[in-house]
């Protein structure tokens, strides 16, 4: 019989103090934060003055209202592909740089990596450094500790809040939100949104951290699709490091086993023992590295962007291939041309839309009816969407090869006004007397016509007159 | 399970389930606790959800929840909302003029919109949910009307209805069954003359015949020259809309057994902004005078 006990079904979490660093990639980072809170805070105060009938917020998402607008771009529900367009390239835009170098948009763009960056950095200031807070975490709760832990979730909960206080920004009008959230006078949902992004920030910030990225995100899975042998990684030189040791004796490698690349690792793990699924390719433990390297006089690059196939040609001396050589291979080509294919397109798009827009919808219930005077009558709905700040008014108008006769529901002279940036439904009625031939054939081809009375603007549509030889 | 049967895998020293697919081995590694915290709190949030919301089935209904959530009452809650803030609105449809709607833009579109939908609703069985009606139903797009097309009269239409004992004030007329009054082939005869108020194939000697009988017999509702009289709802005999067919075989039988088309009165059923805002719908679909 074995008394040994079952492996445990469930693991604590392994806390992690990542050091400080410094070096190239850590201040390129520091960048890459300061540029993207910058404008996740900050887009939603930006004004542009769209005229008096319009929402002066540069990039607003009017649910309510059901319009999209982009500083200079309105978006109509019925445009809805542009959004779609942008996610698509959002999507093959991480192929692309996943295929190139691996999970730089974990290690360096990801909301979850920024933030917990930013709560590192809260928690450094206010607690020190790695050693002074492995020594805090062993310690008892006594006043110091309680003092500290409670200032940096005090300054974690503030930085939470305005995570979810500048969210509901995007969504109405934010000088006029700002004030009602003080007051207290938001709608509900304001707050509740606020309230549950304040609680996902501080949580995965402060505690989940490195947890998210391990078992709750499926990017990490998705991307090992994505990274083949030329893509630069993360990686360490273990042909130049090994033997480690910290005696520098003969025939002994480079690494010197100081433990600065774990230390600095948010992940809490030693990039020595290969690729590994928890890497999000931060490239700090690379500036941990080469600082060592400065110091004890060897090369920069024991830990370095590597690709697979390098090891190889490293290893019996070769020089590795250039750069370029690995980024630029039928993979990165192909996600490239679908980008900028679904890029142009889009821009094409944006570029030939029409101010004045039109659509019509044949009424088929019934399909025609007849008259008392033997003439024979179409319904149409013509929807008009007028995309100015003013009212506009428009001639409606058709044509076709045979007579037809156009007349507009309540509206004697065939002029519609549609309100400002709205769309307006305008029945419309196509007759064909008994003695037009439109009345006793099958099908008869029309257009219809709108004109903008005032600037002379046209745009038409195609459709279909239904006679009694239906 | 005894120590020898476990699977060590080399590399990470970790155990394995001891499965294996092609030489690839599955890894037992612990999950993390969190897991298994929110796996807790989940169950624990699966039963308040059971205390608090409608959920376990029984017999009649389920049981009802410790908040008294419906989704019944919501819709019901939200139906009286939209009534509330429409209070001021459905107030001046029914005081309103129906003659001088139109000049009230946004409460024309409210009687408009809200007609359609009670149209849909009450109407659409017999009258089509297009308005095109059908045999014996008619037609509520077209230019021609039984008993008068401006808004007035199209509200007093579906106040009353049309021939039912329940309004006493509902329209009425009756035409008799000729059937009991003329010979078969004089019917046959006004048939012709009927056909050849509005087309050109037609028998002229019989029709010349049935012009006789026509005058005698049918000119006082449906007037000499066959137009009709809207006061008494006598159809109009010489346009090309036919409420139950114009071909010999049908207006024989019209004229043999008579036609008695019915419409229940909606005043009594419906509140007097709903009939209002019906008679708007109606009277915009194209054919309104
Ligand atoms: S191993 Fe290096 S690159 Fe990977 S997560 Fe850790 S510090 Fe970042
Ligand atoms: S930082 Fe460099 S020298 Fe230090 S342990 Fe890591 S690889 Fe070795």
């Amino acid at each position: 019989m074995n008394t040994a006990k079952p492996p445990k079904l469930f693991a604590a979490q392994e806390p992690i103090f990542p050091r400080r660093v410094t070096g190239f990639y850590r201040t390129f980072k520091w960048w890459i934060m300061a540029f993207t809170l910058g404008i996740y805070y900050l887009t939603p105060w930006i004004r542009w003055d769209r005229g008096p009938a319009l929402p002066d917020q540069a990039v607003l998402i009017d649910l309510a209202n059901r319009r999209f607008y982009f500083f200079w771009i309105e978006i109509w529900p019925h445009e809805f592909y542009f959004v779609a367009g942008l996610l698509i390239m959002a999507g093959l835009g991480l192929f692309l740089f996943t295929s190139a170098l691996g999970r730089v948009w974990c290690g360096y763009a990801c909301p979850q990596t920024v933030w917990t960056d930013l709560f590192i950095l809260v928690e450094r200031w206010i607690e020190g450094d790695r050693n002074a807070r492995v020594r805090l975490w062993k310690s008892k709760w006594d006043l110091k500790k309680w003092r500290l832990r409670l200032t940096k979730w005090a300054v974690w909960l503030l930085i939470a809040v305005a995570t979810g206080g500048a969210w509901v920004f995007y969504f109405t009008d934010a000088p006029t939100l700002a004030l009602d959230l003080i007051a207290g006078t938001a709608h509900p949902i304001a707050y509740s949104t606020i309230a549950v992004l304040t609680a996902t920030t501080f949580l995965f910030g402060g505690f989940m951290r490195e947890q998210v990225c391990i078992y709750m995100c499926p990017w990490p899975r998705i991307q090992g699709a994505m990274m083949d042998n030329e893509t630069l990684t993360v990686g360490y030189r273990e042909w130049r490091g090994e033997p480690r040791g910290k005696k520098r004796v003969e025939g002994a490698g480079d690494c010197i086993d100081c433990m600065a690349c774990v230390n600095v690792c948010p992940m809490g793990i030693d990039i020595r023992e290969g690729q590994q699924m928890e890497c999000i390719t931060c490239a700090l433990c690379i500036d941990a590295c080469d600082d060592v390297m400065d110091k004890i006089g060897k090369p920069r690059g024991l830990i370095d962007y590597l690709a697979l196939s390098d090891e190889a040609a490293e290893k019996s001396g070769v020089p590795p291939k250039p750069v370029w050589k690995h980024i630029l291979r039928p993979r990165t080509i192909l996600y490239t041309s679908l980008w900028s294919l679904i890029g142009f397109a889009l821009v094409f798009a944006l570029f030939i839309r029409a101010d004045i827009d039109l659509t019509v919808e044949a009424v088929r219930n019934p399909t025609y009816i007849t008259m008392s005077d033997g003439s024979v009558r179409n319904t149409y709905n013509l929807r008009l969407r007028n995309k100015h700040g003013e009212p506009r008014d428009f001639l409606v108008s058709i044509s076709s090869g045979e007579v037809l006769r156009i007349e507009l529901e309540g509206q004697p002279n065939n002029h519609v006004i549609v309100p400002a940036d709205s769309s307006f439904i305008q029945r419309v009625y196509v007759t064909a007397r008994p003695q037009d031939p439109a009345a006793n054939a099958d099908t008869t081809a029309l257009r219809f016509w709108v004109e903008d009375v005032l600037n002379g603007e046209r745009a038409h549509r195609d459709n279909t007159f239904n006679g009694k030889g239906q | 399970m005894s120590e020898h049967d476990k699977d060590i895998d080399t590399e990470t020293g970790v155990e394995t389930t001891g499965h294996e697919w092609d030489g690839i081995k599955e890894l037992n590694n612990p999950l993390p606790r969190w897991w298994l915290w929110t796996f807790y709190l989940c169950i624990l949030w699966g039963v308040w959800y059971v205390i608090a919301y409608p959920a376990w089935p029984m017999i009649k209904g389920a049981t009802e929840g410790y908040l008294g959530y419906s989704t019944r009452a919501n819709v019901e809650a939200d139906i009286n909302a939209f009534n509330d803030k429409n209070a001021d609105l459905r107030a001046a449809l029914t005081e309103v003029d129906l003659t001088k709607l139109e000049e009230d833009e946004a409460l024309s579109r409210f009687a408009v919109a809200g007609g359609a939908a009670v149209f849909r609703t009450n109407c659409s069985q017999c009258h089509g949910s297009g308005a095109a009606g059908a045999k014996g139903y008619p037609n509520l797009l077209d230019d021609d009307w039984l008993w008068g097309g401006t808004i007035e009269e199209i509200a007093y239409t579906i106040n009353h209805g049309i021939r039912n004992e329940i309004d006493p004030d509902a329209r009425w007329t009756e035409m008799p069954a000729f059937g009991e009054i003329l010979e078969k082939d004089q019917i046959s005869q006004v048939v012709q003359h009927v056909i050849s108020l509005s087309s050109t194939e037609f028998d002229t000697a019989m029709a010349a015949e049935g012009a006789v009988i026509f005058d005698e017999q049918c000119s006082a509702c449906h007037a000499v020259d066959g137009a009709g009289d809207r006061a008494i709802g006598a159809p109009n005999l010489t346009d090309a809309i036919w409420l139950y067919g114009g071909d010999e075989q049908t207006l024989t039988e019209t004229i043999t057994y008579s036609r008695f088309g019915v419409m229940p009165p909606w005043g009594p059923r419906l509140s007097q902004s709903d009939v209002n805002a019906v008679a708007a719908y109606v009277h915009q679909l194209g054919g309104g005078e």
